[in-house]
């Protein structure tokens, strides 16, 4: 395992798309150090600012404050990364494989755009989780996200397949015109969820106020919700049994769109 | 090798067996009873591929299924690949998506996969909707109860048929008493079943038939009414016959149904445990009684 710890916060945001284990592969200490990374549109060298220890293990082990550090572990395709702190925006995004650990919270736009791989944010997470970049036609594109604690708006957002857990809430517009895959938030959720969905799941543990363009059907048992929760847990991610056993209600929509999307709220009673 | 237990002879003969497909499906509903109507109705017709099509009964309770809630597991058995896709697609179209609460998932890890909830999806008259969950497609199709969820391919792989015992008994209170036990203990190996009811026949067959139009015919030889008047295999002192059949996902499970099978027949009242064969012309599988008694711990 190589562990980089961050020597001081960089002064403007450090790009560090090196960070991946797919560039580590094969490379001595020196090498690794040398990667190239910008602080701000300056062009610097990893070594610039994190001590590079490898042990000769597989995987990345980051130390220290990453908040302003930017890209880790993007486009990642197999390994493992384990960051014992803060990531900064665009964490994992476009990754298709491997295994990203925070212990801490991530910035904006973590996994967006990812397609496969797992994410397991402790803390909290920023905007557009596992979303599209503007202009893109489709965000998170298969895989995991497990954020512990709360995430940011557009969470979510143009997702079109894969499984977004959010143990704490989540902001406005999640799963906006996901086009399919599953988002669960147990805590609260914002204003507008599932505006503009196409086919895909947003599960909500709490009440919430849904657009009139969402239509309730039903109260039921999905199945495939035990499926989804025993994945959750598998990766680490604690599940009340209740909402295994329990009743939803089924909101169809957006019926602004096909309207084969669907909002399933626990319900309580 | 061994050739009697508890004072039962073990004929020195072979279990003659053969090749078939198999997959194993899972069961869950809301209770186990349902579960276990849903693998009854399922594996309903389902005793010998002669006449059947398939073979097929349940196999176990699980403690342990996808979705968290009450489930068993039934094993299927066809000929070939293609006809066991047609098997389970018909079975769980017509007996497992009709039942109240229930859900069907793959149970058998093989690298031939065949599509089921891919072909049942379409009963959702473009309704259904499919979930990939840790890297697995799934089909919920909308019912009237609720939503059917599905698995889209189940795996199928090349698997045993025909292993057999015949007990030979002094009459048929302790005869059938020796299958009973038999059948209990090889039910308790994991990846065979016993398709045939109670896992016992009466009526064992014999390849071909003085009538053209008949594939198999009853095992006149075993037949305690014709001693005398055919060739028969029975020994003096018999008086009924039992026999059990027994399909596995592989060899070594058909084998150690058989070993605790024989191993449980042998009773008081029991004369010889014997088994089938039609001279090594019907399968490539031979299950040497006796050998494989001697594979075994003493029992």
């Amino acid at each position: 395992m190589t562990t980089l710890t961050l020597r001081s916060e960089p002064e403007a945001p450090l790009e560090a798309g090196a960070i991946v284990p797919d560039r580590f592969d094969g490379l001595g200490r020196n090498a690794i150090a040398r990667l190239e990374v910008s602080c701000g549109n300056a062009a610097a060298r990893l070594g610039d600012f994190f001590d590079v220890r490898p042990d000769g293990r597989a995987g990345i082990t980051l130390e220290g404050d990453l908040g302003r550090v930017k890209n880790i572990a993007a486009g990642m395709t197999r390994g493992k990364v384990t960051i014992r702190g803060d990531a900064g925006m665009h964490l994992g995004a476009g990754m298709r494989g491997g295994e990203i650990d925070v212990h801490g919270s991530a910035g904006d736009w973590a996994g967006a755009e990812m397609a496969g791989g797992t994410i397991h944010i402790r803390g909290n997470a920023g905007h557009a989780l596992g979303g599209a970049y503007r202009g893109s036609r489709h965000g998170m594109n298969r895989g995991l996200i497990l954020v512990e604690g709360d995430a940011g708006n557009e969470t979510g957002a143009f997702m079109r397949r894969g499984l977004i857990a959010v143990a704490g809430g989540a902001g406005d517009f999640t799963g906006a015109f996901a086009v399919a895959g599953t988002i669960l938030v147990f805590g609260s959720l914002g204003a507008r969820t599932g505006a503009g969905l196409l086919r895909g799941t947003v599960v909500a543990m709490r009440p919430l106020e849904l657009l009139p363009t969402f239509r309730y059907a039903c109260r039921y048992r999905p199945a495939f919700l035990g499926l989804v929760l025993a994945e959750i847990q598998a990766h680490g991610m604690a599940v009340a049994q209740e909402y295994a056993r329990g009743a939803y209600l089924r909101y169809n929509g957006d019926l602004n769109r096909l309207g084969k999307g669907e909002i399933l709220v626990y319900d309580q009673r | 090798m061994t050739d009697a237990v508890n004072g039962v002879e073990i004929e020195d003969t072979y279990a003659e067996a053969f090749r078939m497909w198999g997959a194993r499906v899972v069961i869950t509903a809301a209770s186990r009873p349902w579960a276990r109507e849903a693998a009854a109705k399922m594996t309903g017709f389902a005793t010998s591929v002669i006449q059947c099509r398939c073979e097929g009964a349940l196999e176990r309770s699980l403690r342990r299924t996808p979705d968290g809630r009450p489930g068993v597991s039934v094993l299927l058995f066809a000929f070939s690949r293609d006809a066991l896709a047609a098997e389970l697609a018909d079975r769980i179209g017509q007996c497992v998506l009709t039942c109240p609460t229930t859900a069907c998932y793959n149970g058998l890890d093989a690298g031939e996969r065949v599509r089921v909830g891919g072909q049942l999806r379409f009963f959702g008259d473009g309704h259904q909707a499919s979930k990939l969950i840790a890297g697995r497609r799934y089909w919920r199709i909308p019912v009237m109860e609720g939503e059917f969820l599905v698995e889209d391919a189940f795996g199928v792989q090349p698997a045993v048929a025909g292993g057999n015992l015949l007990i030979l008994g002094e009459d048929p209170e302790r005869a059938l008493r020796a299958a009973e036990l038999a059948a209990g203990a090889m039910r308790r190996v994991p990846s065979v079943i016993l398709p045939f009811p109670g896992g016992i026949v009466r009526s064992g067959s014999k390849v071909g038939s003085r009538y053209k139009f008949m594939k198999a015919s009853t095992n006149d030889a075993f037949c305690p009414t014709l001693r005398g008047v055919v060739d028969s295999s029975l020994p003096e002192g018999v008086h009924c016959v039992y026999e059990i059949v027994v399909d596995g996902l592989d060899a070594p499970a058909v084998e150690e149904a058989m070993r605790r099978g024989i191993r449980a027949a042998c009773i008081p009242g029991i004369r010889r445990i014997s088994a089938g064969n039609y001279g090594g012309s019907l399968g490539k599988f031979r299950f040497h009684l006796r050998e494989i008694l001697g594979k075994g711990a003493s029992g």
